[in-house]
C-alpha cells in the first residue's frame, strides 16, 4: 500500500514522468489498436469472434524473431515478411477451421479459437521455448541515435518505439486506404453489412472472408513483427493480446475505426498507468482488469436502454 | 425405481468402491479422473442446462484450493508467517490436524466459492452469449494473476500443504474416495434436480430467455442459484485438488484457464451438452484420450489436446448423448410426428 | 375502471418518430383492440408497455402503478404478459413441458420451484391443451408443430401462466382462414371464463370487430380515433387510413 501511495506521490511531485508514462502507453497503444482493427474486421464480416487474435501477434514476432536470428534478416525487413507468413497462416487457418464456424453459434467459434489458441502457444513453445525473446533494433547505421533524452534524462524515447509508431501508423494507413479504394475493400464492407445480399449481387463471399481473415493474421503479424523490437514476446502472451484486443472492440464498438484507434490508445496508457502505480506484476492482470471494467460499463449502458449485452 | 435400474446402480456403485483396490497402480489416475467427471458436471450445469457458457469456472476451482489451504494451515499456523517460510520452516500437521483441516477446508472452499459466484454472477449475468463466455474468462484470468501477486497466500510460489503423516498408499485411497463421494453425491443431486421445476426453468433460460422473462421468470435468480450450486461443487474438488497435489501454484495449477478450464468445456462436448450421463461418458472419453496421447505423442501432447479441442468443436459438436438422441430418440423419450397423427399416446 | 393507462408517451428510433403522444386506456375485464395500418407504431406502442425499451416521454400505469422505467421481468410478474409477433415458443420441448414451464411461478414461494410438478399441474396443462385444440399432439415436440399450432400453444402457455393482462400482438397472423373463428371464440372465452382483460393488436378488421369492446386506431404514430367498434368502422379518417388517403 505504501509502495503505491508512493508511486502515485511520483506522479505529482515529477509531472513529467506522467508524461513519458503517456508517450509509451500510445506507443505500445498503437500496436494494440492494429491488432484490435483486425479483430474487429473479422468480427464484422464474419461475425467471428477470433480468440486466437493474440496468437497470430506473438506469431508474427516469432517469425520475425528466427529469420533474424537464425539468417541474420534486419528487423526492420522482419515486418514485411512476417506479414507474408501470418497471412499465409491465416489463410491456411481459414480453410481448414473458420470456414467451418462462420454459420455456426457465437460460442462455437469462440470455443474453435480457443482450442485453435492453446495448439498456436504450444507449437510455438516446442518450436521456439518458453523463453521470453526480444529483437535489438540498431539505427546508428542510418545516422540516427539509439535513444533520445529530454527533460533532463527523465524520458527517454528509444528510436525503435518511435520507427514501431510510424510502422504501425503506415500499416493502418494503407489498411484503411486498401478498404475504401480497392474492389476486395468494397467487397468486404458489403458483405459486413449483409451478406446475404452480397451474395445474391454476385460477390463471392467465401473469397472475400478468407481474404479477410488472412488480412486480419497478417496485420497481426506485422504488429507482432513490431512489437519484438520495441518489447519482449512469449509463446504464451497471445491470451493477453487477445483479451486486449477484445477490451478496445468492446469499447469501441464495430466498425468504428477512430474509436477503435482511441480506445486503443487509451488502454495503452491506462494499462502503463497502472503498472507504474501498482508494479510490474500487475500488468496482465490490469489489462484483464480492464476487459472487465468496459464491460460491466456496457452493461449499466445497456441497462439503461432496458436491454442486455450481447 | 426398477429392478433393472437398481441392479445397474448397484454394479456401478461396487465398481467405484471396487476400482482403487483392483487397480492400486493407477488410483491418481482414477482419481483425476473423478475430478474431470465432476467438473463437466458442473460446467453442464450452466453451460449445458441454462445455456450460458462459461469459460471462467477454473476460476472456483483454483479458489477453493486457496480456500481449502487457507483454512487447513490457519487451524493450526499463522498463514503469513506460514507462507512466508515457503517450505523452510518445519510445519507439520498431526494426523487430526490432518482430518479436520481436509474436512473444514473442503467445505469452506464450496461455501466461499458458493457465495462469490453469487456475488460475481450479479455482474456477469447481465452478460449474454459470448460476452459471458469472455467475461467470466477474464474473471479466471485476473483472478489467477491477482492471486499471484499476493504475498499472504504464496505469491508466484504458491502453497505448500504440509503431508499426512500416514501411509502413502493409503493417503491415495483417501483423495480417491473424497473425489468419489462427491462426485457421487452430486450426480445424486443433480439427477433430482433436473427433475424439478426448477431444471425446467433453466432449460427455459437456455431454449429462450427472452420468452422466459416475457412469461415472468426471474430468470437472474434462476441463473445465480444455479452457477452458485455448480460453483459449491468446483470449490469443493478444488480443495481436494490441494490436498491431493499437496503443493501447487496459482497459474499453472491453480487458475489453470487454458488445461482444466478449458478441458471441462470439452469433456461436456464430447459427450454431450445438456444430458446428465453426457459430461459423465465424454470425461471418460477425454481422459482415455488424454492418457494414450501423453504416452505416445511424445512433447507433442498439449497440441493434440488443442486439436482435439477443435475437432470437437468443429465437427463432432453435439457429443456422444446428441448422436444418439439423433439416430434413436425413442431411448431418450422424445417423440417425432408419427405418420397418423392421432397415435401420440401419453407416455406414462 | 381501467387496468392499463398509458399518457402522452412518445418514443422515437433516430428521427423517426413511432409513438407521438399517445394517450389510452384498457378497461379492466374488456377485450381492447388496437388497429394501424403497417408501421403505424402498434408493436411500439405494445413494446413500451410491457417494457422492451425505454419510452421518451409519457407515463404508462399498470394497476394505478407507474411501469414504464421498470425492466421486462418485473412487468410480467405484476400479470402483464404478452405473446409476440413471430410466436416464441421451446422449441426443444414438447407441448406438455412448455406448459408445465408457464405455470404462474410468481404466485408461489422460491422453494416451490423444488418441488415436481403435482397432477394438478398436469391435469391443468391438459384442460388448456385441450382448450385449445392441441390435446392430441401434446407429447410432440413444440419444434415440430405447424406456425398455427405454435401460435395456439403459445395462447395456452399465456393462460397457464393466469395472467391479469394479456397482450396478443396478432393472433390471427398466419394462421388459416378455416382456424380464425375458433381462435376468436376461443379468446372470447378466455376473456369471459378465465376473466383475463384482452389487448389485442390486429390486423384483420373482421375479426377485430368482432371482439374488442373498443379499438384505437393508430396511424403515423398517433392517435387517429377511438371508440366502439361501430363508430372506429365508420370513422372518415380510418378509412382514409387504411386506403392510405393521406
Amino acid at each position: 500500500m505504501d509502495q503505491i501511495l508512493g508511486n502515485i506521490d511520483l506522479l505529482i511531485q515529477f509531472p513529467v514522468v506522467n508524461l513519458k508514462i503517456i508517450i509509451d502507453g500510445i506507443m505500445i497503444g498503437a500496436l494494440f489498436a492494429l491488432a484490435a482493427y483486425g479483430l474487429a474486421l473479422v468480427w464484422g464480416v464474419m461475425n467471428v469472434k477470433n480468440l486466437a487474435q493474440g496468437d497470430f501477434v506473438i506469431g508474427g514476432g516469432y517469425v520475425s524473431w528466427w529469420l533474424a536470428t537464425t539468417y541474420g534478416l534486419h528487423p526492420l525487413l522482419g515486418v514485411p515478411v512476417a506479414f507474408v507468413v501470418m497471412w499465409g497462416i491465416g489463410w491456411l487457418t481459414y480453410k481448414l477451421v473458420i470456414s467451418r464456424v462462420i454459420e455456426r453459434d457465437l460460442f462455437t467459434s469462440l470455443l474453435a479459437t480457443f482450442g485453435l489458441a492453446i495448439m498456436y502457444a504450444q507449437i510455438m513453445n516446442l518450436l521456439f521455448g518458453s523463453d521470453t525473446q526480444s529483437l535489438v533494433l540498431d539505427v546508428s547505421a542510418l545516422g540516427l541515435q539509439n535513444n533520445y533524452y529530454f527533460a533532463d534524462g527523465l524520458i527517454d524515447l528509444p528510436a525503435a518505439k518511435v520507427i514501431g509508431v510510424i510502422l504501425a501508423a503506415i500499416l493502418a494507413t494503407g489498411v484503411i486506404l486498401f478498404m475504401k479504394r480497392s474492389r476486395m475493400g468494397q467487397a468486404i464492407r458489403a458483405t459486413a453489412q449483409d451478406a446475404r445480399a452480397a451474395r445474391v449481387l454476385g460477390i463471392d463471399t467465401e473469397k472475400v472472408y478468407a481474404f479477410t481473415f488472412s488480412l486480419n493474421s497478417a496485420i497481426c503479424g506485422a504488429a507482432g513483427a513490431i512489437i519484438v523490437m520495441v518489447w519482449v514476446i512469449q509463446p504464451f502472451y497471445g491470451i493477453t493480446y487477445s483479451v486486449r484486443a477484445f477490451v478496445i472492440v468492446t469499447a469501441a464498438g464495430l466498425g468504428n475505426l477512430p474509436g477503435v484507434i482511441a480506445a486503443g490508445l487509451g488502454i495503452g496508457a491506462a494499462e502503463q498507468y497502472g503498472s507504474h502505480i501498482f508494479g510490474i506484476g500487475y500488468q496482465q492482470a490490469i489489462a484483464v482488469m480492464l476487459l472487465l471494467a468496459v464491460l460491466v460499463y456496457r452493461l449499466l449502458q445497456q441497462r439503461r436502454n432496458r436491454q442486455v449485452l450481447q | 425405481m426398477s429392478m433393472q435400474k437398481t441392479g445397474f446402480y448397484g454394479v456401478l456403485l461396487a465398481i467405484i468402491v471396487a476400482a482403487p483396490f483392483l487397480f492400486p497402480d493407477f488410483s491418481t489416475q482414477l482419481a483425476t479422473l473423478w475430478l474431470f467427471i465432476i467438473v463437466a458436471m458442473t460446467w453442464d450445469m450452466t453451460g449445458g442446462q441454462m445455456g450460458y457458457n462459461s469459460l471462467g469456472n477454473i476460476f472456483f476451482y483454483g479458489t477453493g484450493m486457496y480456500v481449502a489451504a487457507v483454512i487447513a494451515i490457519a487451524l493450526v499456523y499463522d498463514v503469513g508467517e506460514y507462507t512466508g517460510a515457503a517450505g523452510g520452516g518445519r510445519y507439520d500437521f498431526t494426523n487430526q490436524q490432518y482430518i479436520t483441516g481436509f474436512l473444514l477446508g473442503t467445505l469452506g472452499a464450496g461455501v466461499f466459492c458458493a457465495v462469490s459466484a453469487f456475488i460475481l454472477g450479479y455482474v456477469l449475468f447481465g452478460l449474454r452469449g459470448p460476452y459471458f463466455a469472455i467475461g467470466t474468462l477474464g474473471m479466471a484470468i485476473a483472478a489467477g494473476e491477482l492471486v499471484s501477486n499476493w504475498d499472504w497466500v504464496g505469491g508466484g510460489q504458491g502453497i505448500t500443504l504440509p503431508v499426512y503423516a500416514g501411509d502413502f498408499d493409503q493417503t491415495k485411497l483417501f483423495i480417491y474416495f473424497a473425489f468419489a463421494i462427491v462426485g457421487v453425491i452430486l450426480f445424486i443431486f443433480l439427477k433430482w434436480l433436473y427433475s424439478t421445476r426448477f431444471g425446467a426453468a433453466i432449460n427455459a433460460v437456455r431454449d429462450d430467455e427472452e420468452k422466459a422473462e416475457a412469461m415472468g421468470l426471474q430468470t437472474l435468480k434462476y441463473k445465480l442459484v444455479t452457477w452458485s450450486l455448480s460453483a459449491f461443487f468446483i470449490g469443493m474438488v478444488g480443495g481436494i485438488s490441494a490436498f491431493q497435489l499437496i503443493s501447487f501454484e496459482p497459474l499453472e495449477s491453480a487458475y489453470q484457464t487454458i488445461n482444466l478450464g478449458i478441458f471441462m468445456v470439452v469433456c461436456v462436448l464430447l459427450g454431450g451438452k445438456g444430458t446428465l450421463w453426457g459430461p459423465i461418458v465424454g470425461a471418460i472419453m477425454f481422459q482415455i484420450f488424454k492418457e494414450v496421447t501423453w504416452n505416445y505423442f511424445l512433447g507433442w501432447q498439449w497440441v493434440a489436446l488443442g486439436a482435439l479441442i477443435v475437432v470437437t468443436v468443429v465437427y463432432f459438436q453435439d457429443g456422444l448423448m446428441g448422436w444418439l438422441m439423433h439416430k434413436k430418440p425413442e431411448w431418450f423419450g422424445v417423440r417425432v410426428e408419427s405418420k397418423d397423427d392421432t397415435v401420440a399416446e401419453p407416455a406414462e | 375502471m381501467s387496468i392499463i393507462e398509458v399518457s402522452g408517451v412518445s418514443k422515437s428510433y433516430g428521427g423517426v418518430k413511432a409513438n407521438h403522444d399517445i394517450s389510452m386506456s384498457v378497461e379492466k375485464g374488456g377485450i381492447t383492440g388496437l388497429i394501424g395500418p403497417n408501421g403505424s407504431g402498434k408493436t411500439t406502442l405494445f413494446n413500451s408497455i410491457v417494457g422492451y425499451h425505454p419510452i421518451d416521454k409519457g407515463s404508462i400505469k399498470f394497476e394505478g402503478k407507474e411501469i414504464s422505467r421498470m425492466q421486462v421481468p418485473q412487468i410480467a410478474r405484476l400479470g402483464l404478459l404478452r405473446t409476440f409477433q413471430q410466436t416464441r415458443i421451446y422449441s426443444a420441448m414438447n407441448c406438455v413441458d412448455n406448459m408445465l414451464i408457464s405455470l404462474p411461478i410468481r404466485k408461489m414461494r422460491f422453494m416451490d420451484n423444488f418441488k415436481r410438478n403435482t397432477p394438478e399441474d398436469h391435469e391443468r396443462a391438459d384442460r388448456l391443451l385441450e382448450f385449445v385444440g392441441l390435446y392430441e399432439k401434446r407429447f410432440l415436440r413444440a419444434g415440430s408443430l405447424s406456425f398455427g399450432q405454435q401460435k395456439l400453444l403459445e395462447f395456452a402457455m399465456a393462460l397457464m401462466n393466469e395472467p391479469t393482462v394479456l397482450l396478443l400482438d396478432e393472433p390471427t397472423a398466419g394462421i388459416n382462414p378455416t382456424l380464425i373463428n375458433g381462435l376468436i371464440d376461443r379468446l372470447k372465452r378466455a376473456n369471459s371464463e378465465f376473466g383475463i382483460t384482452l389487448f389485442i393488436i390486429e390486423h384483420n378488421m373482421r375479426v377485430i370487430m368482432n371482439m374488442a369492446d373498443s379499438i384505437y386506431c393508430l396511424a403515423h404514430g398517433e392517435m387517429l380515433a377511438s371508440g366502439s367498434a361501430d363508430e372506429v368502422q365508420n370513422d372518415q379518417r380510418v378509412i382514409d387510413a387504411y386506403l392510405g388517403a393521406h
